[in-house]
C-alpha cells in the first residue's frame, strides 16, 4: 500500500468541500463524534441532510464566511491506498493557497459545474496544475443531478476541456461525471448514469499509478546534516544525512559534491540499524563517502554521470504570495532544498493573466501574480529544470525583513 | 532503472526524518516536547533514526502537570535512561506555586490549560527557537490547517490567517528573536498510522495504553480514572472497569475507554472498528466547536 497525494481545485459553488466530505463519508472515514458534531451543527442542506462540506471547513472565520480560505489536509484510507487530500480554496484571491496545496500533490481533481461547463476559473485551475507540473488530472463534472444526469451535457463539457488540455499540454487527463451531493460515481458507480462506462472516482484514485510519470531518475541528495558523534569508538565517523530527492544511489556509485565539484565514491549507505545497497528517491538515509571531502549542510551529492545545472542566473516561473509587492531592487533569500542564499529578481520577463492565459509585459508583481522572471543568486545553485525534476527544480523566496515566504519558484532555464 | 515501491509507513517515516533533520539544520536551540504519549514516543524513535549514531541535537522537554499517570512518568524515566539524552522538566506545580497560574475550581477542573503558561516559560527560560511536537492533522480540524513549521509569536500565539505558505518539501524556519516555531513531523500521520508504526518498530509503550482494571467514575458521559487529582464528591460513584487510554494527558481530563485490548494487534483492530475519534476522549476539546483553535491561538501545543 502506498500514498496518493491529491489536491482539489474548484470554487465555493462547485461543491468541492461536499465532494471531499462525500469521499470521507462514503469510505467510513468520519468517526461517530465528528458525525455527532456535524449533526448538531445548524448547517443543513435544503433537503435536511447533513452538509458534508462542514467536515473540511476548519477555521472559525471560514465557518462564519462559509468559504475555504486556507489549505486543509484530510486523510483517508481504503484497503488499497492511503490518501492525503490538500483541500484548497478556488477563488482567484486564494491562488497562492492553491499553489501551495498543488506543490506536494501528484494528482489534481478539477471540478466543473455541469450547469456552467468550462469557465474562467476552470482555465485558471488547469493552468495552475500545469504550472505546478501535476501530471495526473481527474476532471469531475459535478452536479450531474442538476442537469438530469444528461450524457450530452457531459460530452459537450469534456470536448471543450480537451481543447484546453491540449493547449496547456496536460498529460494524463481523465473525466468522470459525478454528483457529490447525491454520491453518484464517487465511491459506487451510479445507476443514474448507466451511459458512463468508466470507474467511480474512488476506484480510479485507488489504482492510478503516479510514479510512471513523476519519478525523475537523476540521483540527487541535498545534505541536511552531518552526523559526527566524535566519540572515542566513532572518532572518524562522518555521515551525510539527507533525503534522496530523486533517482537512486547505489554502493560504489561515483558521485560529485556540489558546489565544490569534489568527486568521490559511495562507501556505505546507512539507515539506522540497516546498511542497504541502495538509497531510493524519497528515502531519508545517511551516506558515507570513500574520500575525506569537505561537505556541509546546503551541499548536494549527485550522480557524477548526470550532473545538474549550475548557475547564478536562472529563469523561473514565480508565484507571488505576499501582500507586499515584489521589489526588484531588494535582496531576498532563496531557499532551494537545504541551501539558502541571497538573491534578486533581476528582471520580470512577463506576467500571465491566469484567466485568459495571455502573457504581457509587467513592471510589478503583486499578491497571486504569476509570471516568468530572471533570478540572480549570490551563490550558484545546483538545480534541475522543474519539468525534469520537480524536487530539485523548485525553491521559495523569503523576505528577510518579515521572514515570510513570499514566492514560489519553478526553474525553467539556466541563463548562460 | 529500478523504481522502488515505498510502503506508506516508510514514506511517512522518511518525511518525518527529513523534517527532524531540517530542524537540526535550521535552528540554534531546538527541543523535542515529550509527553510520554504514543505520538511523542514515536518522535523519539524517528529522532533515533534521523541522528544515530550521533546524539540528538536537542533535549527532550516534558511539561509536567503534576497530575500525570504514574505509569507515564516511570516510562519516561526508563526511556530517557535507555536513549541517554537530556531531559528538561517544566513543572506546572511550580507555575502554580509561583502564582503565575491559578488552579481551576469545580468538577471539571483540569491542569491541561495551565500547561500553556509553563510551556511558554520553559521556552523563554531555555531560549528554545523550535519545539518539535507530536500533533497530527487528523486529530482535529484546526490542526488540519496548521503548517508543519508553525511560527508562534513571543506570546506563543498561532495566527491561522498569517500562516506562511508551505511549498514542496521546503520548510522556512526563519524567525525573529523571541519568536519560535512549533514543528510537527508526524502531521501527515493518522492515529492508525502511528499504531501501525509502533507495531512495526516494536516500540514499547506505557502500560495505560493497554487494557487494565481501574477504578473509574462517570463524568460527562465518559469514564475518568478515579484519582486525587479529580474533584470528586459523594455523587461520584467509584467502580471498577476494564479500560485503556487512547491518549496520555493530564489525569483530570483524559477519559478512559472500555477495552479488552491487551496487545497492539487488539488495539489496531479496535481502532479500525471504533466509532469515537481519539480527541473525542478529551474533555478539553468539547467546550465549543472552536475549542482547539482558541487554545492554539493562546499558545497551546
Amino acid at each position: 500500500m502506498n500514498i496518493l497525494k491529491f489536491f482539489t481545485a474548484g470554487s465555493v459553488d462547485d461543491g468541492k468541500s461536499t465532494l471531499i466530505g462525500r469521499l470521507l463519508y462514503d469510505t467510513d472515514s468520519i468517526l461517530a463524534d465528528q458525525l455527532e458534531a456535524l449533526q448538531s451543527s445548524n448547517r443543513k442542506n435544503d433537503d435536511g441532510t447533513i452538509d458534508l462540506a462542514i467536515l473540511t471547513d476548519g477555521l472559525r472565520a471560514e465557518r462564519e464566511q462559509g468559504i475555504t480560505i486556507d489549505v486543509a489536509y484530510k486523510y483517508f484510507q481504503t484497503d488499497k491506498r492511503k490518501f492525503i487530500i490538500a483541500d484548497t480554496p478556488g477563488h482567484i484571491q486564494y491562488t497562492r493557497n492553491m499553489v501551495t496545496g498543488a506543490s506536494t500533490a501528484n494528482l489534481a481533481i478539477i471540478l466543473v459545474d455541469a450547469r456552467n461547463g468550462v469557465v474562467e476559473q476552470t482555465i485558471r485551475h488547469s493552468y495552475l496544475v500545469s504550472l505546478l507540473g501535476i501530471k495526473h488530472i481527474v476532471v469531475c463534472i459535478n452536479k450531474m443531478d442538476m442537469v438530469d444526469y444528461g450524457e450530452d451535457i457531459y460530452t459537450t463539457i469534456i470536448d471543450r476541456y480537451k481543447v484546453l488540455a491540449q493547449q496547456l499540454k496536460l498529460v494524463d487527463v481523465n473525466y468522470i461525471p459525478v454528483s457529490a451531493l447525491k454520491g453518484d460515481n464517487i465511491v459506487q458507480n451510479s445507476e443514474r448514469m448507466d451511459w458512463y462506462k468508466g470507474e467511480s472516482l474512488l476506484h480510479f484514485l485507488e489504482k492510478v499509478d503516479t510514479d510512471n510519470l513523476d519519478k525523475s531518475q537523476l540521483a540527487r541528495m541535498p545534505v541536511q546534516w552531518v552526523i559526527r558523534p566524535q566519540t572515542e569508538e566513532l572518532h572518524d565517523y562522518r555521515g551525510y544525512a539527507g533525503r534522496v530527492l530523486s533517482g537512486t544511489f547505489n554502493l560504489n556509485d561515483k558521485v560529485t559534491v556540489l558546489p565544490s565539484g569534489a568527486s568521490s565514491t559511495i562507501e556505505k549507505i546507512e539507515f539506522f540499524d540497516q546498511t542497504p545497497d541502495a538509497a531510493h528517491a524519497g528515502q531519508s538515509v545517511t551516506i558515507h563517502l570513500k574520500d575525506d571531502v569537505d561537505i556541509s549542510r546546503g551541499d548536494t551529492i549527485v550522480n557524477a554521470a548526470a550532473l545538474p545545472q549550475e548557475s547564478k542566473l536562472i529563469e523561473a516561473d514565480l508565484c507571488w504570495m505576499d501582500g507586499r509587492a515584489l521589489d526588484t531592487s531588494m535582496m531576498y533569500l532563496i531557499q532551494h532544498n537545504s541551501k539558502v542564499t541571497k538573491c534578486k529578481i533581476s528582471e520580470i520577463l512577463h506576467k500571465v493573466d491566469i484567466n485568459t492565459l495571455e502573457k504581457h509585459a509587467a513592471d510589478e508583481f503583486k499578491l497571486n501574480d504569476i509570471g516568468r522572471v530572471t533570478i540572480k543568486t549570490a551563490d550558484a545553485l545546483a538545480f534541475d529544470l522543474y519539468d525534469d525534476n520537480r524536487a530539485n527544480g523548485s525553491a521559495i523566496l523569503i523576505d528577510s525583513r518579515t521572514n515570510l515566504t513570499v514566492g514560489a519558484l519553478m526553474f525553467r532555464a539556466a541563463v548562460e | 532503472m529500478s523504481t522502488y515501491n515505498f510502503d506508506y509507513l516508510e514514506e511517512l517515516e522518511a518525511e518525518a526524518i527529513h523534517i527532524l533533520r531540517e530542524v537540526a539544520g535550521q535552528f540554534e536551540k531546538p527541543a523535542l516536547l515529550f509527553s510520554g504519549g504514543k505520538d511523542s514516543i514515536t518522535l523519539v524513535r524517528l529522532a533515533e533514526k534521523a541522528f544515530r549514531p550521533g546524539k540528538f541535537p536537542f533535549p527532550l522537554v516534558h511539561i509536567d502537570t503534576g497530575h500525570n499517570f504514574q505509569e507515564t512518568i516511570d516510562y519516561r524515566d526508563k526511556m530517557v535512561d535507555r536513549i541517554g539524552e537530556r531531559l528538561i522538566i517544566g513543572s506546572v506545580q511550580e507555575s502554580i506555586d509561583q502564582g503565575k497560574v491559578v488552579e481551576q475550581k469545580g468538577k471539571n477542573a483540569s491542569r491541561n490549560a495551565l500547561q500553556t503558561v509553563t510551556l511558554l516559560d520553559t521556552i523563554a527560560k531555555y531560549e528554545f527557537d523550535a519545539c518539535i511536537g507530536g500533533a497530527r492533522r487528523d486529530e482535529e480540524k484546526a490542526r488540519a490547517k496548521e503548517r508543519i513549521f508553525s511560527v508562534r509569536d513571543e506570546f506563543g500565539s498561532w495566527d491561522p490567517k498569517r500562516q506562511r505558505p508551505e511549498l514542496w518539501n521546503i520548510y522556512n524556519g526563519k524567525i525573529h528573536k523571541g519568536e519560535n516555531v512549533r514543528v510537527f513531523p508526524i502531521s501527515n500521520w493518522t492515529e492508525l498510522d502511528v499504531w501501525n508504526y509502533i507495531r512495526r518498530e516494536k516500540i514499547e509503550l506505557p502500560s495505560i495504553y493497554f487494557s487494565h482494571e481501574r477504578e473509574v467514575i462517570t463524568r460527562n458521559g465518559q469514564l475518568m480514572a478515579a484519582s486525587p487529582f479529580l474533584n470528586m464528591d459523594d455523587e461520584d460513584l467509584v467502580f471498577k472497569k476494564q479500560v485503556r487510554f487512547r491518549t496520555v494527558g493530564d489525569m483530570s481530563c483524559t477519559a478512559a475507554v472500555e477495552s479488552e485490548a491487551t496487545l497492539i494487534d487488539d488495539i489496531i483492530s479496535e481502532i479500525g472498528a471504533s466509532k469515537i475519534s481519539e480527541r473525542g476522549a478529551r474533555l478539553d476539546d468539547k467546550v465549543s466547536e472552536a475549542a482547539m483553535e482558541d487554545r492554539k491561538k493562546g499558545g497551546y501545543f
